[in-house]
């Protein structure tokens, strides 16, 4: 599968590239190679910087500093527009698709095939889409509706799009990551047919299998460093993930030794049905004591914010049980379950967590007004003590409780949404993504708090896609894949490695033991 | 209830600050100057038997401004009031007429405070209707209260064929001769209409500061699915709500009746528009999640103010409607830049923290 890298002219390549955002750096000093004709594969954790330096590439962000070389020359994108005209083309993480345009028309949005300049020509448009559709064995009707297609099939609608500009070189950044197993290996095929015409392709993915499979070179980013790049011989698993994560371990937490208390809950069977006739959450079981954190490892898409929506009650329509210290969990909806003890921390904390034009002293009490009212009359006295409390306890920075909670930094915003998780007094508190677009001393600080929250008795389950933190911060992991639990692992136990097997179960192609997914079976 | 318009939050040192402070007053800034430049131009403005017919005036409108604000608060829109008023009004016209005639050759006659309680019953359940539309159905709140504009206008042009029901003077023997005492009757000096403003509006108030139901209609307008996963139920606060306009537009219904003596079909036409204006120029923001009781009712007053003055001046109803028109523009503009120094004050604040 790997070819000698004399065969790979170098097409494009980064010299000495910076990229600054406010407040970090995201890329320093790399230096990288797109070889065409081959499959040039970019792995690093989330935040790593893979995506800042393809949009580098595809003229979305523009470099600090450094030189973007093409075909010799030195060029800067000022624009998609302008990075599409020399040929790059990029399938984004996040589709960017129009659900309400249909299928031709998102695939020629604003490069509609027309007469004359104003009249489109909707038949050329349906039959060049349809070749595009045959090329990549996929049989979408041109017509149909990007929002009635399954998020597999919207994928190949953006490969198809960026197909349609005969783009020379192609980024694909996750693009498997919505597909199933039978739509991954035509996607392969469509690669391997693109590679062969020349076309250099890069591809992002966080599955292991898939990056060797199909990779000729392999880049490893971690922090904005290029740790390793090299052509993929010779490269395996534990090479990739020791790049990855380097040697020196950055240590998060302190140990607080504390024992566990009785089981404080526990899921039997969740299984959760999604609106494309597939399953996010399959037959998940697992149960939590008191005083432990479990820590639910996976990939973007696995199911793990899924199965948070469910326990919490947000989602309905699931099937399974769960149970609160023995008792089974009867209430239905949100507020119901907060009741019981349970509280939530949503990973998206702008839209799901806060309330950004209230107050910081609203956000907090939001979840817990009841508190502080007899009656229908609410103490707005004993809130504002309560309010206090809460600020010097998390170490909240804030110049007064009244401001909005938009006007805090990232990490002191989460503080503020687990402070009103905290206000209702949970058994058990469900994180998910909870150092999700903090910077490194709020993330030490979060994860201190939830030590701390432990040792007091309370069960936690937290969700991520950071290996280190996973495995730094858990006393029990479950991996998760494709909606199953297809690990679980104890904390001296566990191996990075054997995590990231785990989370790739189920997407690799060739894995016999695996059904076809139903999403494919349809 | 006019000073809630000015923060009541701690003040802060600096210019920002002082600018904020007069920005958030300026509804009722605006106030004093409309009053104070209408009682130099117009003779008799500022007479007793002057302020409380313009009292009664703006008290229809205040009504359901309220309302509106905890809809618009919510992130939504009730287009319905107006033709809930109409509505209510005819109901209760017929009430005071004919009572319930079940068609068996008798009917039920009720008195003043049972037709009341009917009329109202009528209003909340036009805004049930309204939030079984948008929870359950979801139909965007303005379609819905469309919806609802058509139909309930509709029945009332039915109820009388679009006739007058005239001389609703009750009759004693039913205890319904007191209908008119709602609109003409005072107490203390004061119109009753006056007085259920003053305790429609405090209630009101009180729910909005002092209740978790305030907080979480708020919390709903802000941001929803955050509201939502912080165990709010949104369902339950937006039945409130259009059930609390529908109830505001019940009142404002019966009081037009009993002020006229008489219902007509057609009473209440573009009311809701009026109701809207004075919410937003007392700071509601559309976009949800930000208004005060307070703040509207100095909106209610400026509009009404500014077209009863301007009427005893003698300015033309056209000049009139396009003065109200930028009134309402200038206050969206003045809003924003509030908006603006706030943030910045407040994130000043945090940044002289060091993060």
């Amino acid at each position: 599968m790997n070819r000698p890298a004399k065969a790979h002219p170098v097409g494009l390549s980064i010299r000495d590239g910076t990229k600054v955002y406010p407040g970090t750096v995201a890329l320093r000093d790399v230096n990288f190679d797109l070889r065409m004709g081959a499959v040039n594969v970019l792995v690093g954790e989330n935040g790593a910087g893979k995506s800042t330096m393809m949009k580098i590439i595809a003229g979305v962000e523009r470099l600090t500093s450094g030189r973007l070389i093409l075909d010799g020359q030195e060029v800067e994108f000022r624009s998609t527009d302008d990075a599409a005209r020399h040929g790059i083309g990029i399938v984004f993480q996040e589709l960017n698709l129009f659900p309400n345009l249909s299928v031709a028309e998102n695939i020629f949005i604003s490069r509609e095939k027309t007469r004359f300049g104003i009249d489109i020509d909707k038949a050329k448009q349906r039959e060049m889409t349809r070749a595009l559709m045959k090329r990549l064995e996929h049989d979408i009707d041109p017509d149909a509706l990007v929002g009635d297609l399954k998020v597999g099939q919207q994928q190949i609608v953006e490969i198809a799009k960026s197909l349609a500009q005969d783009a020379r070189i192609l980024i694909l950044d996750e693009p498997t990551s919505a597909l199933s197993a039978a739509e991954v290996e035509i996607l392969f095929r469509v690669i391997d047919d693109l590679r062969a015409s020349g076309v250099g392709i890069v591809y992002i993915s966080h599955r292991m299998e898939e990056l060797i499979r199909v990779g000729d070179y392999i880049t490893v980013l971690r922090d904005g460093i290029i740790t390793g790049a090299q052509s993929m011989e010779g490269v395996d698993i534990p090479w990739i993930v020791r790049h990855m994560i380097g040697q020196a371990s950055k240590d998060f937490a302190k140990e607080i030794e504390h024992d566990f208390g009785p089981e404080i809950f526990r899921a039997e069977h969740v299984t959760a049905p999604n609106r494309h006739g597939g399953f996010d959450v399959r037959d998940v079981s697992f149960s939590l004591r008191a005083g432990e954190i479990l820590g639910i490892y996976g990939l973007m898409g696995a199911g793990r914010s899924e199965l948070l929506e469910c326990i919490i009650g947000e989602r309905r329509g699931y099937r399974g049980e769960f149970f609160v210290e023995g008792a089974r969990l009867t209430a239905q909806g949100v507020a119901g379950r907060i009741a019981r003890g349970i509280g939530l921390i949503p990973e998206d904390r702008k839209t799901d967590g806060l309330v950004q034009i209230l107050s910081i002293r609203e956000n907090m009490t939001l979840s817990s007004l009841s508190a502080f009212t007899r009656g229908i009359h609410m103490s707005l006295k004993r809130e504002a003590e309560t309010v206090r409390d809460f600020i010097t306890r998390m170490t909240v920075k804030v110049a007064s409780p009244e401001h909005e909670v938009s006007s805090l930094s990232g990490g002191n915003q989460q503080k503020v949404v687990i402070s009103k998780a905290l206000m209702t007094n949970p058994k058990i508190l469900l994180m998910d993504e909870p150092s999700r677009g903090i910077d490194i001393g709020a993330k030490a600080e979060v994860f201190r708090v939830m030590r701390k929250l432990a040792a007091e008795g309370l069960g936690i389950v937290f969700v991520t896609s950071d290996l280190e933190e996973v495995m730094s911060l858990s006393d029990r992991i479950i991996v998760m894949s494709n909606g199953r639990i297809t690990g679980e692992f104890n904390r001296d136990e566990a191996t990075e490695t054997a995590l990231v097997e785990a989370s790739a179960k189920g997407h690799t192609p060739d894995t016999p033991a695996e059904p076809v997914t139903e999403d494919a079976a349809r | 209830m006019t000073d809630s318009t000015v923060s009541m939050s701690e003040s802060q040192p600096g210019s920002g600050s002082a600018l904020l402070l007069l920005l958030k007053a300026r509804t009722f800034i605006a106030l004093i100057l409309v009053v104070l430049f209408f009682s130099i131009a117009a003779p008799n403005f500022l007479s007793a038997a002057n302020l409380v017919i313009m009292s009664k005036h703006v008290a229809l409108n205040a009504f359901l401004a309220i309302g509106m604000t905890f809809v618009i608060v919510s992130g939504g829109i009730d287009l319905s009031v107006g033709s809930i008023v109409g509505l209510c009004g005819m109901v209760a016209g017929w009430l005071v007429l004919h009572g319930i005639n079940p068609g068996l050759g008798w009917s039920i006659q009720f008195n003043t405070f049972e037709i009341c309680l009917i009329v109202i019953a009528v209003g909340v359940m036009v805004g049930a209707l309204n939030a079984f539309l948008i929870t359950k159905l979801n139909v965007a709140p303005f379609i819905a209260t469309l919806g609802t504009l058509y139909i309930a206008r509709g029945s009332a042009m039915l109820s009388s064929d679009g006739r007058t029901f005239p001389n609703l003077n009750g009759n004693p023997e039913y205890g319904s001769d007191t209908f008119r005492w709602i609109g003409a009757g005072d107490m203390l000096g004061i119109p009753v209409s006056i007085w259920m403003l003053v305790i429609v509006g405090l209630g009101a108030a009180y729910i909005a500061r002092r209740t978790p139901l305030g907080r979480y209609i708020y919390a709903v307008g802000g941001n929803e699915k955050a509201a939502g996963l912080s165990g709010v139920r949104v369902t339950q606060i937006k039945y409130f709500v259009y059930m609390f306009s529908g109830f505001c537009a019940a009142l404002v219904g019966i009081i037009i009746a009993s002020q006229l003596v008489a219902a007509h079909p057609a009473t209440g036409d573009t009311f809701e528009l009026n109701a809207i204006a004075a919410a937003v120029l007392g700071g509601t923001s559309m976009s949800g999640g930000r208004g005060r009781i307070g703040g509207t009712i100095v909106g209610a007053f400026v509009i009404g103010v500014l077209s009863d003055g301007l009427v005893m001046m003698g300015v033309s109803a056209f000049w009139q409607t396009v003065i109200k028109g930028i009134v309402i523009v200038a206050a969206v503009v003045i809003d924003q830049a509030q908006q603006r120094v706030q943030a910045r004050v407040a994130l000043q604040a945090q940044a002289a923290l060091g993060k």
